[in-house]
């Protein structure tokens, strides 16, 4: 059975989150590692939870980055080993540079904490492989800057390879500015690195992985990472 | 030795704090201020044998730490 790692800095909040939808919902060994740990020798996939990381300080992610874990972590995202960063953990791998651009204010400057929809761009990820391509799915953020931003030559790369994951859109899949909660470029909500392993995304699928959460799709993106690491290992 | 850091956007990055702080410029009458862009500054008290490697240290700290590339540049001044 895999081992997934949840890495835990000072400042992170939905460690639990993750846990919880992971390990007492879906049935994985899940486990909470410390930011100061230097190995992560053993683990299958690695999961970078929302929160504050070192307060946010200086930039959201930006300290984190320099934490012992982050060693292994890259070394794992080197090997081809499931990454995914949500929430404060995708900012924390654009700040390490294992995925491309980074994140601004919200362009309303108010942290928007909100459903939003969100338009499937690619299957070929560890959280979308086993959704459609096109589908819409519903799943809460909470951010205050989660405003995605890239050149345009990052963007249209990223495009152009396929690298974007999930768009925010309107519940039929259009990708409205009124659907974009933050002002992300081209509604940007979601992105995967180059060899497809590496996974960073806005929206929290830890805060909807039951009906009763009033969206179970966070759960079928975890889902759809659990069958994504079995097959692999 | 201190080297003082400036840390701003990139021209072609989007500053939405900027704006808004323009904008409460316009209401208090500041009318005649067309744009407002904010940035950061670091104040770096370091030891150093040579105002070179006082430099060098801190656009060092700059490039890794205080600047994030994809959206900001830096500029860094040395001061006795």
């Amino acid at each position: 059975m895999p081992r997934f790692a949840i890495v835990v800095f000072p400042g992170s909040n939905c460690e639990h989150d993750v846990q919880y939808a992971l390990r007492d919902i879906l049935g994985q060994e899940a486990e909470l590692v410390w930011h100061k740990e230097t190995s992560l020798t053993g683990y299958d996939v690695v999961v970078l939870p929302g929160g504050f990381a070192h307060g946010d300080y200086l930039r959201a992610g930006a300290l984190a980055r320099f934490s012992p874990v982050m060693k292994p972590v890259a070394e794992l995202a080197e090997a081809g080993t499931p990454v995914i960063g949500i929430c404060n953990g995708f900012q924390i791998l654009q700040e390490t540079g294992l995925l491309p651009g980074a994140m601004l204010r919200n362009r309303s400057l108010h942290y928007v904490c909100r459903y939003v929809y969100l338009r499937v761009e690619t299957t070929d990820s560890p959280l979308t492989a086993t959704c459609r391509k096109g589908e819409v799915v519903r799943i809460p953020v909470g951010h205050a800057d989660g405003n995605y931003y890239a050149d345009s030559k990052t963007l249209d790369e990223l495009e152009c390879t396929g690298r974007v994951l999930l768009r925010y859109s309107d519940p039929e899949g259009n990708l409205t500015d009124e659907a974009n909660p933050n002002g992300a470029c081209r509604n940007i909500a979601g992105i995967r690195n180059v060899r497809g392993n590496v996974v960073g995304l806005m929206p929290h699928p830890d805060r909807c992985y039951q009906p009763e959460l009033g969206t179970d799709h966070g759960g079928r993106l975890f889902e759809s990472l659990i069958r994504w690491v079995s097959q692999v290992s | 030795m201190k080297a003082r850091v400036v840390v701003r956007l990139k021209p072609e990055v989007h500053d939405p704090q900027g704006e808004t702080i323009r904008g409460t410029l316009e209401t208090l009458g500041y009318g005649k201020v067309q744009e407002v862009r904010q940035g950061k500054t670091f104040e770096l008290s370091l030891q150093a044998s040579s105002r070179e490697e006082a430099e060098a240290m801190a656009r060092d700290i700059a490039e890794r730490v205080l600047a994030n590339p994809v959206l900001e540049t830096f500029e860094v001044e040395l001061h006795d």
